[in-house]
């Protein structure tokens, strides 16, 4: 897909002539799959964050895992399938690392699959625009042992910095093969399939040939010993193990202590060769091996890159940051972006959302009249229970989408880093770090990948506290009852910035709670923040399609099994048992009826739907839980809906559609709205937002807490947390609000 | 004079990073080690963190990481 010139002139353009990719007529034709016996073996994705692990897994697996511009995307591990002649792989895909001496939870995975469950072959994915950094990480996993493949991605970068690469050299000096790909564009991925099997064919012999960093003599004379006194634990690299020991890694102490009987002795030594490294180069042993590492690599590249960087040149990226990381605009241009995303939400989503209210609507009206058969309760189910409940909730579609596109532009171009550098100050100042700000807005999509994100955090307590206050960045699930009570309650000009206040409130309550637990039940030292910002990059067309199509499609599926599920649920809650009708108002009904008195019947019928529904199940829990809710300025009504929208938000606007379709004889969310508009005032609207926005998680970011915080402690504090600040404000709000005669 | 010291646009040549555990070693994972040339860039809009550059790439520490790294400016080429 082409940008017009002048966007790809602010930025690179995703698509470029691939000449890099040995695609040009004349080269050496892609090798044929093997044929034979089925064979089978596992192949781990490994590189450094952002280098493209997951591109080049969703293009050999044709899975859709998330993918986007900034480190720390992917924070499990991830399975998916490749076949090539008669191999079946079992492809990994692995959160990045900058080294195999790991710390935040995500590098820990990514170690923990590599060392302990030793996959048949790795493939290190580079970033070739900053060879420097990732090969760093490819000495450290050949010390593993493990047959490996390079990838070179990113090629186009490179190019377009005016970097030549020669790979053939890079493979030769490594003693590995090395193929370009673009996993971007899901290209040169034959090549790379024929390289894994030729390489899995060699097995870990092939790694005979494979290159070494040398340390110099005296940390080599070290490693020999020590790698002597562990030649007895079989099957381990060795080398690699030395290595850990050497740099004090404590893991690697224990490990060690744990297989080695006499340990000790060989603790002591290596005590020893510490001291003497220390005393030689002056300073700690892991910052020598880190420099020799360091050192060995630009000898490396300085053979292989016939044509570096220009260090004078500057790239479109440092333009684009100049701008938007400019010490007056910056702050300004990032509210301005966040606001821009909500307004989009709005504004260009209320045209398509008409179309689907309308839609959705006339359908009704047509079920209603052409309904076949002469059971009312089945008639029932479909408009009142399908129709206004699911119904009601499909119309936001268009919404969902625009929001999701809006923050997967921010992921992709790149910008989320950046949030994260603006915002790290202030973060600081409330006890958190610029890096938790990225799962924070990946929140306002969905608090569940907001959680999992937390995982980049190296710090327990930082993870922990994010985690936690993460619900009050209102999640998309959350948008559709705002979109159901905003345009009831206030005149048009207002509706974005009421959005916009909304999602403010909860931001603001975010840093408020993260303030007050960091300085009474989390408390702790500030850690250290480091991150990478990587080049801006202009989206692919595929990328955005294949996110919103992804997003579209969850939305849908989640109407149609539970939301659909649920409100079937409380439909028949809603409708069982019917009530009692005193005979008085029968015989009235049916004497205007006869009278043709058409006001009186419709008045009467909305009084005999009120009652049933008042004495059904649902209208009952309503009706136990007003003493608590009623103080908030919530009827039965709004108190039962909010109710289920803990098993998911949007089910409050899927309720509450039931609850008056049931009511009603009219259908539409429009007479939903008429029908809000006119029994509460423009304060309980607000209230209902406002308790919507802090209340309950949902059951998914219930479990997904507990699961990440290591226990179901964690999870209730939250929940019963955020709902007791919920309805205290709410409570504020609504006696404030009331006495100023709102 | 210390890496926190360096005028936005300046170049230095690091010569010793201090501080032990993870964070040093992470710094030193990532390219801030002894002989390596780094280039300040800008100063965050609220006056910490830092985005340097490193080894061809963009790097963004705090002020309290950047105080551990000893280096000598460059001169200045255009
Ligand atoms: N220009 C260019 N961009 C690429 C290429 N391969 C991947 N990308 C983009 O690079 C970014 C990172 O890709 P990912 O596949 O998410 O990287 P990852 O290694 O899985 O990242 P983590 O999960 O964070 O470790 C995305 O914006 C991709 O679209 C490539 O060959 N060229
Ligand atoms: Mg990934």
């Amino acid at each position: 897909m082409r940008w017009p010139e002048w966007l790809s002139a602010l930025t690179r353009s995703a698509t470029e002539p691939c000449h890099y990719l040995h695609e040009q007529p004349g080269s050496a034709p892609v090798p044929a799959p093997p044929r034979g016996p089925a064979r089978s073996a596992v192949v781990a994705l490994a590189g450094n964050p952002n280098s493209g692990k997951t591109s080049v897994f969703n293009g050999l697996t044709g899975s859709t895992q998330h993918v986007a511009n900034f480190p720390g995307v992917t924070v499990e591990r991830k399975e998916g399938h490749c076949r090539f002649g008669s191999w079946s792989w079992t492809v990994l895909d692995l959160p990045g690392t900058y080294s195999l001496s790991a710390y935040s939870i995500e590098e820990i995975v990514a170690r923990d699959v590599l060392v302990e469950e030793r996959p048949d072959l790795v493939v290190d994915v580079l970033d070739a625009a900053n060879l420097q950094r990732n090969l760093y990480l490819a000495t450290q996993l050949l010390e593993l042992g493990l047959p490996m493949v390079l990838a070179a991605n990113m090629l186009d970068v490179a190019w377009r910095r005016g970097q030549r690469l020669d790979l053939d050299e890079l493979g030769r000096r490594l003693g590995l093969p090395v193929v370009a790909v673009a996993g971007h564009q899901d290209r040169g991925l034959e090549r790379l399939k024929a390289a894994l099997a030729a390489a899995l064919e060699a097995g870990p012999a092939a790694l005979k040939g494979a290159a070494q960093v040398d340390f110099g003599p005296l940390v080599e004379e070290s490693l020999a010993e020590i790698g002597a006194a562990l030649a007895r634990l079989e099957g381990l690299p060795r080398r690699w193990l030395a290595l850990r020991l050497l740099e004090g890694e404590a893991r690697a102490r224990e490990e060690v202590a744990r297989w080695l009987p006499d340990s000790t002795g060989l603790l002591e030594r290596i005590a020893v060769w510490q001291a003497r490294i220390e005393h030689e180069s002056g300073q700690r042993v892991e910052l020598t091996l880190a420099v020799r590492r360091h050192e060995f690599i630009q000898g490396l590249i300085e053979a292989c890159r016939p044509v570096g960087p220009d260090p004078a040149r500057r790239h479109r990226s440092d333009v684009t940051d100049q701008l938007l990381l400019h010490r007056w605009l910056g702050l300004p241009i990032f509210l301005f972006f966040m606001y821009l995303i909500f307004q989009l939400t709005f504004s260009l989503g209320e045209l398509p959302m008409g179309w689907m209210e309308t839609g959705f609507s006339a359908l009704a009206a047509w079920v209603d009249g052409h309904w076949p058969w002469p059971a009312p309760l089945l008639k029932s189910l479909v408009l009142d229970g399908i129709l206004g409940g699911v119904g009601g909730v499909l119309i936001f579609l268009p919404n969902i989408v625009l929001l999701f596109l809006g923050l997967t532009l921010m992921e992709d171009t790149g910008y989320m880093a950046r949030a994260a550098f603006l915002m790290d100050r202030l973060m600081q100042r409330i006890g958190l770090h610029g890096k938790s700000f990225i799962p924070l807005l990946t929140g306002f999509g969905c608090s569940i990948p907001g959680i999992m994100g937390t995982r980049v955090l190296e710090n327990q307590r930082d993870r922990l506290l994010t985690m936690l206050v993460l619900p009050l960045m209102s999640c998309g699930a959350r948008l559709p009852i705002y979109l159901l009570i905003i345009p009831a309650f206030f005149p048009a000009h207002l509706h974005a910035r009421m959005l916009f206040l909304i999602y403010s409130i909860g931001v603001l309550l975010a840093v408020g709670m993260a303030k007050l637990l960091r300085i009474s039940v989390l408390k702790g030292e500030e850690s250290p923040f480091v991150m990478e910002l990587p080049p801006y990059k202009l989206p692919t067309w595929k990328s955005l399609g294949t996110q919103v199509r992804l997003r579209a499609w969850l939305y849908l599926r989640k109407a149609g099994t539970l939301i659909l599920g649920v409100s079937i649920l409380l439909w028949a809650m809603a409708s069982w048992p019917p009530a009692r009708h005193d005979a008085a108002r029968q015989t009235e009904l049916a004497a205007a009826r006869a009278a043709g008195d058409a006001a009186r019947v419709q008045v009467l019928d909305n009084q005999r739907a009120e009652e049933d529904l008042r004495a059904s199940l649902l209208g009952r829990v309503g009706q136990a839980l007003e003493p608590v809710m009623a103080p908030l300025g919530f009827d039965w009504r709004i108190s039962s809906s909010l109710l289920g929208a803990f098993a998911a938000k949007e089910l409050f606007v899927a309720q509450l559609g039931v609850v008056y379709a049931l009511g009603e004889t009219a259908e539409g969310s429009e007479s939903l709205r008429r029908e809000l508009h006119s029994r509460y005032t423009p304060l309980v609207g607000f209230c209902i937002m406002l308790f919507a926005l802090i209340s309950t998680p949902c059951m998914s970011t219930f479990a997904v807490t507990a699961r990440e915080a290591g226990g179901q402690r964690w999870a209730w504090f939250q929940l019963l947390g955020l709902t007791a600040l919920a309805w205290v404000l709410t409570f504020l709000v609504f006696q404030v609000g009331s006495a100023l005669g709102y | 004079m210390t890496l926190a010291a360096l005028k936005p646009g300046e170049e230095a040549l690091i010569l010793t990073v201090s501080g032990e555990g993870a964070i040093a070693r992470r710094m030193a994972d990532m390219g801030v080690v002894p002989g390596q040339h780094v280039r300040m860039l800008r100063v965050a809009p609220l006056g910490d963190p830092l985005e340097l550059q490193v080894m061809g790439y963009h790097l963004s520490l705090r002020k309290t990481e950047a105080l551990r790294v000893q280096v000598r400016p460059l001169e200045h080429h255009a």
